[in-house]
């Protein structure tokens, strides 16, 4: 049993759907070292999207992820926006900041769905996305979709809201409220789950700054960052909200932090709702000058940030990407080791990690496969650099 | 074939129909209540049914030998619970020492999963392997305590039969030792079925199904048939221990109600760690039994 050996979770795992691999360096049931490995699924969005015109990479970084779909095109959006110095109508920046807490709140669901399944609590699972699916249903009800509502536009919104739709979304939100009260209830009063998740994968408050941890996953750490607050963008300013931080940095703290973050998520629609004007839902745009801007925006999962530069043609010419679960996932790195493979399953989920927008490239050689890091894939592109001016000198 | 062979092949048959279809209750049980449809009654008989018309693959590092031979060697055993137990309660054929058999041939399965499971020298079916183990320690150890309060209630009778026929007036169940030792088998029977929260050995979002990991095709079609096997008589076993007065047809409401406490068990329940497993059975639950003990010692 003290014979040291290796527990993959991954590259195909049913604790998480997507292609990673996390290697557990066990003793018995204790694991002491975590390797992660990532880059199964890269897609070259970035490359990509340099070869869509404007509007049309709103669609595409919208399928970065399937569940974040409104916080990548509403950060691209803002970037344009930023480099155009434009603002939206009124309107538009409300119906943005419905969408987008909405999904806050269906992908929070989600996640705690998920991680009543990975402690083998299936009812939680079934129930939590019960009450993911009246969400979904509005959704379908604005958009027409459940999943990617296209709803982003650079200068505003794609479509309105109708009156209807408005009766129909109070309606989920309140019977949500009450939803979201017993999962609460449930959780804080289950000493079977407390035993589970207290104590269990603490990431301290020092540790989460150093590896620059974001959104729930930093906030249960105590660490008060919130990009609605702290960079606001839309009308953030002009509702009432507060953000949710605890100290203890475990499963359970990550738990209450997205329980009570979903409460003020659906007191923000409510706010937005009743504050919504009449008027214009988006401003006409007719070129791109040159410039580059940035936009940021809170995911379910932390900051997203979008960059792009515009060289005056109808194409971004750069456009980076920063997803949260590119800083949130390392952080499994202090927090697992230590615990059991039964904690590890858990610990792993709980950053709500997200691989599709997360994957960056893997180098391949004949040696085999290699994971490069900063300062070797800057000596690789030195290296190029020598080789070209060596062939120019040599001419 | 004596008439006697004939009757006691139906009793098998019938007794893996009703385990197959307790098991299939439990699974819609957990449907509703997580507002799942569920699947239809057939579902393990035809789940059954198509494992065994599948490939076998068997692992190359794998030792063939004990690969093969442990999903064979679990269900015989099970049949042989089975039959044990369905002579004693539904013939009243019993012979001395038949509890010691039934105690002997319920160990052999969970041994067997786990030279099974080190066999297929998957790590995950290793750590599922000694995670079995671990959980073998706590639940067995619980089992005989139960077992003890029946013997002692009993007065000292090592038959199953004998036992039975001393419940002719009152069950077990309706004294305080024998609540006791009710709930320590309700327990027993849980983690022995590897339902949540005792399934991790199995744990599928930790450790993939752990030791059944390499299982697959007809091998892995014998121990589903030994499970179905054991939805009958471990619940049985229980209601000949605790609830044996009136075993006419009385036995069947009697059997729906124990499928009913563990599904809810199983839902109302997240999966325990293996260290909580074992400091739940060795710091509450065999405290419990002694204190059990000696209550029916002083005859309550």
């Amino acid at each position: 049993m003290s014979k040291k050996k290796i527990v993959p979770i991954g590259p195909y795992h049913p604790l998480q759907e997507e292609p990673e691999f996390f290697k557990l360096i066990v003793e018995g049931e204790k694991v002491n070292e975590l390797e992660i490995e990532i880059g199964y699924n890269h897609r070259g969005i970035e490359k990509l999207s340099e070869t869509k015109h404007w509007d049309q990479v709103t669609f595409l970084v919208e399928r970065i992820c399937g569940i974040c779909s409104t916080s990548h095109p509403f950060a691209y959006v803002l970037a344009v926006e930023d480099l155009l110095g434009i603002t939206p109508p009124p309107r538009a920046n409300y119906i943005r900041m419905i969408i987008d807490e909405l999904q806050r709140l269906h992908s929070h669901l989600l996640w705690l769905g998920l991680v009543g399944h990975f402690i083998g609590y299936n009812t939680v699972w079934m129930w939590a996305w019960k009450a993911r699916e009246p969400i979904l249903d509005i959704f379908e009800l604005v958009s027409g979709n459940r999943n990617n509502y296209a709803m982003m536009k650079i200068g505003g919104v794609r479509r309105d809201i109708k009156d209807d739709d408005l009766l129909a979304l109070k309606k989920v939100i309140k019977q949500l409220y009450g939803e979201l009260k017993l999962f609460q209830k449930a959780i804080e009063d289950d000493p079977v789950i407390h035993k589970r998740t207290k104590d269990v994968g603490i990431l301290s408050k020092e540790e989460a700054i150093s590896f620059g941890a974001v959104g729930p996953t930093a906030r249960a750490s105590g660490v008060d960052i919130d990009v609605r607050r702290d960079d606001v963008y839309a009308n953030y300013d002009k509702v009432n909200w507060s953000v949710v931080t605890l100290t203890d940095g475990d499963i359970y703290a990550k738990v209450i932090v997205r329980i009570l973050e979903m409460f003020e998520s659906c007191s923000i629609i409510e706010q937005c709702m009743e504050r919504l004007p009449k008027g214009e839902i988006a401003l006409e745009i007719i070129e791109i000058p040159q410039g580059e801007g940035i936009g940021r925006v809170e995911a379910p999962r932390g900051e997203c940030f979008h960059y792009v530069r515009s060289d005056g043609t109808n194409r971004p010419v750069r456009h980076k990407i920063r997803a949260p679960s590119y800083v949130n996932v390392p952080t499994n790195l202090v927090s697992v080791p230590g615990y059991t493979i039964s904690d590890a399953a858990i610990i792993l989920a709980a950053v709500d990690p997200c691989y599709c927008c997360t994957e960056r490239s893997v180098a391949f050689s004949k040696e085999g496969r290699k994971i490069l890091r900063g300062e070797e894939l800057i000596k690789l592109c030195q290296q190029k650099t020598f080789k070209l001016k060596e062939s120019y000198d040599n001419r | 074939m004596k008439g006697e062979d004939l009757i006691l092949f139906g009793l098998l048959f019938f007794s893996f129909f009703i385990g197959g279809w307790g098991w299939w209750l439990e699974r819609k049980l957990t449907a509703r209540f997580q507002y799942r449809v569920g699947p239809p009654w057939y579902q393990n008989f035809i789940d059954i049914l198509k494992l065994f018309s599948k490939e076998q693959i068997i692992p190359s590092p794998a030792n063939r030998v004990i690969f093969i031979l442990s999903p064979i060697a679990t269900l015989s055993s099970v049949i042989l619970v089975t039959i044990i137990l369905d002579r004693i309660i539904f013939l009243r054929e019993g012979f001395l020492g038949d509890l010691f058999v039934i105690l002997y041939l319920l160990i052999i399965p969970s041994l067997f999963i786990i030279l099974g499971a080190f066999s297929s020298s998957n790590p995950l079916a290793t750590v599922g392997g000694t995670r079995e183990i671990k959980l073998m320690l706590a639940y067995e150890f619980v089992f005989i305590l139960s077992l003890l309060i029946v013997i002692i209630k009993s007065g000292g009778v090592f038959s199953l039969e004998k036992i039975l026929d001393k419940q002719m007036s009152t069950s077990y169940i309706n004294s305080f030792s024998g609540i006791i030792g009710f709930l320590l088998a309700l327990f027993y029977l849980q983690a022995k079925l590897g339902i949540v929260p005792f399934d991790v050995s199995e744990a599928e979002q930790e450790i993939m199904s752990g030791v059944f990991i390499e299982y697959g095709g007809p091998l892995l079609g014998f121990y589903r048939l030994a499970r179905a096997f054991l939805y009958f008589s471990l619940p049985m076993l229980v209601i000949a221990f605790f609830m044996g007065k009136n075993l006419g047809w009385q036995i069947a409401y009697k059997y729906l109600i124990i499928i009913l406490i563990i599904s809810v068990i199983k839902n109302i329940n997240p999966r325990l760690r293996v260290k909580d497993v074992l400091s739940l059975f060795w710091f509450f639950l065999f405290p419990l039994g002694i204190v059990g003990m000696f209550l029916s010692i002083l005859g309550y």
